[in-house]
């Protein structure tokens, strides 16, 4: 057997405890001695300073005695910070020895350790780099995460952009449509087609083409709810998306103003470009099961008709050609249904 | 060459130089792009370009470049953490220089993609010597000087340092430890700040 004086079990176990056969505390590692501060409690009962929770009953030596060898976790009474170890009979006592286990992090902060407060051979210290590194790579994931989902929106913002006029455009239509549909909501759908537009273009170039659009834009932003959905879907070709809006009658007072509005020429660069639009209305409550595909090409449909008409007007989809809504009319709704 | 290596040169110019220098020089190194992710992996072409175009735009040799990289890594408030975890290594200036050798293994606990340069130290006795580190990127023992000299610093030891040139495939960085406690040096505790 070796023997080891208190200088070479405190380098060895700086949290080492050697009691006596009554319990009495005859050594101490300095480690130990610093987490329970004050005077060295030596000749002091260890029951008085310390608890053990597991294993259960453990109140005196004569309990303590025949669980060497076995896991203990014990209870520093001062504080109430948990520790673990190991006791081990030696020649009329016990020696013990603890631990801070996975408290560690908590303790090196609580009581101020430093290396030496460590046994050369604790990982002590390599856990708590383990523990720097990982917050250090969580927090590189958690900057790369925000900027990737920064990324993310301005992405998606752009895909379901038209880069001219700032509308949204046909992807975002095509995503909008299924979405009411599967909500049950009701819509109007519009489908606008500008009126002599080729002719600004021919006439007065591409930029006066493109400050009409622009201008359109803003026209149509005006004339709808921000709840609404406006894309530009082509050349010179938008569709109006209105949620909760199924009246014929509030529809075709929508579109009328929106006529009216276009049918103001627009200023480029002192030229009077002058165009106006042809509307093709329908709504999802006309049809059973509503498809985008069916109500995109009936509104369309019904703009030829508009156009074919004479332009500058809306009409509603129906499937028996009767009546039409034109400016020179006013607000005179045509609904095949109802007529 | 791994992301996070990429990441700190460019902090290092951005912190140093400016957020314009950064940008010139990223462009000059026909990056295509502003910023390296630290945790991607990178074309190890992009961080030569990086730093030719570093010394090229700032008019300074590359090996300046690079030493001042080193300082930066170890002394700059933003890479704290950094510091922290090479302070880890122990408890004076002659502990940390042995504890170079364990750093691949150290960083590779936390990425275990991480590129770290292979040290093997050799103890001359009186306080010098020898640590050679393989080329990671040619130039790798000026990081190490500059990295060295804050480490120094930070101990509070008094330390010359050279490069020695290059040893059989790895640069060599000679160290003459003159006074170990020569100053007060920078407090360290374990457990870590603010958490």
């Amino acid at each position: 057997m070796v023997g080891l004086d208190h200088a070479s079990l405190s380098r060895l176990m700086p949290m080492y405890l050697a009691l006596n056969d009554d319990g009495r505390i005859t050594g101490i590692g300095p480690t130990l001695a610093k987490i329970i501060g004050g005077q060295v409690p030596l000749g002091q009962d260890f029951f008085r300073h310390f608890s053990v929770r597991r294993p259960a009953g453990i109140t005196g030596m004569a309990q303590l005695r025949p669980r060497a060898g076995q896991r203990l976790q014990l209870t520093l009474r001062i504080d109430g910070g948990n520790l673990r170890g190991l006791a081990m009979a030696t020649d009329g006592g016990m020696l013990i020895n603890l631990s801070f286990g996975i408290g560690i992090i908590e303790a090196v902060r609580q009581y101020s350790l430093t290396d030496s407060d460590f046994a050369v051979t604790d990982l002590a210290v390599e856990m708590l780099y383990l523990v720097e590194v990982k917050t250090a790579v969580m927090q590189e994931l958690r900057r790369v995460n925000l900027r990737l989902e920064g990324a993310k929106t301005v992405a998606e913002e752009q895909a379901i952009t038209d880069a001219l006029t700032g509308l949204r455009n046909r992807r975002a239509l095509e995503l909008r449509l299924p979405q009411l549909i599967a909500q049950g909501i009701d819509f109007g759908l519009m489908h606008i087609d500008l009126d002599y537009f080729k002719q600004v273009n021919d006439t007065f170039g591409h930029a006066a083409g493109d400050t009409v659009l622009r201008e359109v834009a803003k026209s149509l932003t005006i004339e709808t709810r921000a709840s609404d959905l406006v894309a530009r879907i082509g050349g010179d070709e938008f569709v109006v998306v209105l949620p909760g809006l199924s009246d014929t009658a509030r529809l075709a007072q929508i579109a009328q103003r929106i006529i009216d509005r276009l049918s103001t020429p627009i200023n480029f660069e002192g030229q009077r470009c002058a165009i106006s639009a042809s509307i093709g209305l329908t709504i999802s409550t006309r049809y059973a099961a509503p498809e985008p595909e069916r109500m995109l090409s009936d509104a369309d449909a019904a703009l030829y008709a508009s156009k074919h008409a004479g332009r500058a007007q809306a009409q509603f989809h129906q499937p028996t050609d009767s009546a039409r809504l034109s400016s020179a009319d006013g607000i005179a709704v045509a609904d095949g249904r109802r007529a | 060459m791994h992301g996070l290596i990429n990441r700190s040169i460019q902090c290092f110019l951005r912190d140093t130089y400016g957020a314009c220098a950064w940008q010139s020089i990223a462009s000059a190194a026909g990056l295509g792009f502003d910023n390296f992710e630290p945790l991607l992996r990178y074309d190890d072409g992009l961080t030569h370009a990086v730093v030719a175009a570093a010394a090229k735009q700032l008019a300074r040799s590359r090996e300046t470049v690079l030493e001042d990289l080193g300082t930066y890594l170890v002394s700059h408030p933003n890479l704290e953490g950094l510091r922290r975890l090479l302070r880890f290594g122990g408890v004076n200036f002659v502990e940390f220089l042995h504890s170079m050798e364990d750093l691949p293994e150290h960083g590779r606990l936390g990425l275990p993609d991480l590129d770290v340069p292979e040290f093997a130290l050799e103890d001359l006795a009186d306080g010098r010597f020898l640590l050679r580190v393989s080329q990671l990127v040619p130039g790798i023992g000026h990081v190490v000087v500059g990295l060295l000299r804050a480490m120094a610093d930070d101990y509070g030891a008094l330390v010359l340092l050279d490069h020695g040139g290059i040893d059989d495939g790895r640069e060599v960085v000679t160290v003459h430890l003159l006074d170990h406690a020569h100053s007060a040096g920078r407090r360290f505790e374990l457990a870590m700040p603010g958490g």
